[in-house]
C-alpha cells in the first residue's frame, strides 16, 4: 500500500516549521506502511560545499570516523552528514571506503539529507528528529514491502543522482528490464527494489539532457505498472501518477505551500488547510513546483 | 470514553470527532432503529477519517463538516448523508437506498456497485465513477475521470461537465447522460438516440438532485451499450 507525503514551501517564514509539519504528515500515515520510513529535507547549504549523508549499522561512532577523515560530521542515530568541498569529495569517499567499510553514502547534493529506517514511521521520524528540521521542502514514505525485502536498503526514498531523490507508491512490472537496459547504459542500482530503478531511470533521462518534467514525461513511455512518484530536486518538486491512477493521491496549494498526501488525512493538520485547493492529480500528468520559478 | 453528545440545534445529536472516535460514532449510528428520533447527526472535525458513517439503515440524515476518506456513506441504506467537503475514493460505495450529497470533488469509484439511491456530487468525480453500478443513480454537477461506468449493469449516470477516457467500458444496461465533452468511449458504449422517455428518464433524475430547470436537457447526450459483449464471441476477444 504504502504512503507518501511531499511539502514544498512557498513562504519562507514557514520553513522552520518544515520537519514539524512533515513529520506529523508521515505519523499520521504509519498504517499505510508500518515496515519502514524514510524523508528527504532540502535545507540549507553552502556554496561550494556538497552535503553527504552517511549511513551505518546502529552504534556506529561518527564522530571517530570523522576525526579519522579530518571532517566533522553530524551524526543523527544511525546516519550522518558530512560536508566537503567538491574537490575533496572523492577523496572523503575513498577514505571512509578504507576506515569505515560498512558505511554508505545514501545522498549527495548542496542541499539534501536524507534518512530512512526500518521500523515504524513516527519512531524513525522521531529517531532521525524530523521534527526539529527546517528546510524549503521535504518528502517522505512509509513503506508496505510488496518487491523486496524489509531492509534499511528497501526503504525509501531513493536518492540516484545530487539533491535528487524519489519516493514511490505502487509496483512496477517491468523493473527488471529497465534495470538490465539501465546496466547497459552503465548505471548502477544497488538494490533489488523495483523503486531505486524509477529514480536511476530518472537520473539517467536527466543526465542525458532531460529536464526532471521531460523525464517524468518519458517514464510514463517506459516504466509499466502501478505507480504515484514524488521526487525532490534542489529547487523543487514532482508529480506523476500512471495513466490508470491506481494508486491514491491528494494535493492541497495555498499561497504558502504545496503539500501531497496519499490521502486527505496526511493533510487535515497543516495550518489554512480548510481554505486551501484540494486537488486530485490527474492521472498521466506531470505535475512540477520550483523554487526558482 | 463517551460520544459527546449535545443537542447543537433542535434534535441534532452533535459528534465531534476532535474528541470523540469514529468507531464509536460508527457504532452509535448502526444502533439506530427505524423509528429513531435522533433523526440528525452534526459530525463535526471529520479530517479525512476512512468509513465514516459506513452501513448506515435507519432513516436519518448525517451531516459531516468537513473532508472524508474512504467510503464515507459505503453500504448506505435509507439515510441521507451530506458531506460539507471532499470525499475520499468510493464514497457510497454498494449503497443500496438513500441519499448521499457530496458538497465538493470525490475521488475514484464514487458510488461503485451502487445497487440503489441517489449520490449527487457537486463537484468533479475522479477515474472510474460508478464502476460495476448495479442500479443506483449518481448525478455530477462537474466533470468524471477515465473508466466512469465501467462495466455498469443498471442505474444512471448523469454528468454536467466532461467525461474522461473510455466513459461506459465493458457497459451492461446502466444508462449514461453527459452534457459535455466524452475524450472517449470505451469497448462496447455507443451514443444513443436521446428519445422522449429518456428525457423524461433524465429530467426525473435531474429533479431528485434540485437541478431540474437549472440545465438545459436538449444538451445532454446519452451512451450505452451496444451490447456486443454480453456473451463471449471469439470476434471481439480484443475487446475484452
Amino acid at each position: 500500500m504504502c504512503g507518501i507525503v511531499g511539502l514544498f514551501l512557498k513562504n519562507p517564514k514557514l520553513e522552520p516549521e518544515l520537519g514539524a509539519m512533515l513529520a506529523q504528515m508521515l505519523d499520521v500515515m504509519c498504517d499505510r506502511g508500518p515496515d519502514s520510513a524514510g524523508f528527504a529535507v532540502y535545507g540549507s547549504g553552502t556554496p561550494g560545499l556538497v552535503k553527504l549523508t552517511l549511513r551505518g549499522p546502529a552504534g556506529t561512532d561518527f564522530a571517530k570516523i570523522g576525526t579519522a577523515i579530518g571532517h566533522p560530521v553530524m551524526p543523527r542515530d544511525t546516519h550522518a552528514v558530512l560536508s566537503v568541498s567538491a574537490s575533496e569529495e572523492a577523496g572523503v569517499r575513498a577514505a571512509l571506503a578504507r576506515i569505515a567499510p560498512e558505511v554508505r553514502v545514501v545522498g549527495t547534493g548542496s542541499r539534501m539529507e536524507l534518512y530512512k529506517e526500518v521500523g515504524l514511521p513516527a519512531d524513525v521520524a522521531r529517531r532521525f528528529g524530523l521534527e526539529g528540521m527546517s528546510g524549503t521542502h521535504a518528502i517522505g514514505h512509509t513503506r508496505m514491502a510488496t518487491e523486496s525485502a524489509v531492509t534499511t536498503d528497501g526503504a525509501h526514498p531513493f536518492s540516484t543522482g545530487p539533491d535528487q531523490c524519489l519516493v514511490h507508491n505502487g509496483s512496477l512490472s517491468n523493473h527488471a528490464g529497465v534495470r538490465r537496459q539501465l546496466a547497459r547504459e552503465g548505471v548502477r542500482v544497488n538494490t533489488e527494489n523495483d523503486s531505486e530503478v524509477a529514480a536511476a531511470y530518472l537520473t539517467y533521462r536527466i543526465a542525458q539532457g532531460d529536464t526532471l518534467g521531460e523525464a517524468l514525461t518519458h517514464s510514463l513511455d517506459d516504466l509499466d505498472g502501478f505507480y504515484t512518484f514524488v521526487v525532490g530536486t534542489e529547487s523543487g518538486f514532482g508529480v506523476l501518477r500512471d495513466p490508470i491512477a491506481c494508486k491514491p493521491a491528494v494535493m492541497a496549494e495555498t499561497d504558502d505551500y504545496v503539500a501531497f498526501g496519499s490521502e486527505y488525512r496526511a493533510l487535515a493538520g497543516l495550518p489554512g488547510i480548510s481554505s486551501a485547493r484540494l486537488f486530485e492529480p490527474e492521472p498521466a500528468k506531470v505535475y512540477f513546483w520550483d523554487r526558482a520559478a | 470514553m463517551r460520544l459527546a453528545l449535545t443537542p447543537a440545534v433542535e434534535a441534532a445529536v452533535t459528534v465531534d470527532l476532535a474528541s470523540s472516535s469514529l468507531r464509536e460514532l460508527n457504532a452509535a449510528l448502526h444502533k439506530l432503529a427505524p423509528d429513531t428520533t435522533e433523526a440528525y447527526w452534526k459530525i463535526a472535525n471529520p479530517a479525512g477519517r476512512h468509513a465514516l458513517a459506513a452501513g448506515l439503515d435507519a432513516p436519518v440524515t448525517v451531516e459531516i463538516d468537513g473532508p472524508v476518506g474512504y467510503y464515507c456513506a459505503g453500504m448506505n441504506k435509507q439515510a441521507r448523508v451530506i458531506v460539507n467537503g471532499n470525499a475520499g475514493v468510493g464514497v457510497g460505495e454498494n449503497m443500496m437506498s438513500g441519499f448521499i450529497h457530496v458538497k465538493g470533488d470525490a475521488s475514484q469509484s464514487a458510488g461503485a456497485t451502487g445497487n440503489g439511491g441517489l449520490l449527487v456530487i457537486d463537484g468533479n468525480a475522479s477515474a472510474r465513477c460508478g464502476i460495476s453500478m448495479k442500479g443506483i443513480d449518481i448525478v455530477v454537477k462537474g466533470s468524471v475521470g477515465h473508466l466512469s461506468a465501467f462495466m455498469g449493469q443498471a442505474g444512471t449516470l448523469t454528468v454536467l461537465g466532461d467525461a474522461g477516457e473510455a466513459l461506459g467500458d465493458s457497459l451492461y444496461e446502466a444508462k449514461l447522460f453527459v452534457r459535455g465533452s466524452v475524450a472517449g468511449l470505451g469497448a462496447d458504449c455507443v451514443e444513443k438516440e436521446m428519445r422522449e422517455e429518456h428525457k423524461a428518464l433524465l429530467a426525473a433524475k435531474l429533479e431528485a438532485a434540485g437541478l431540474l430547470g437549472a440545465v438545459d436537457i436538449g444538451e445532454f447526450r446519452r451512451y450505452g451499450s451496444a451490447r456486443t459483449l454480453y456473451h463471449f464471441h471469439v470476434d471481439n476477444v480484443s475487446n475484452y
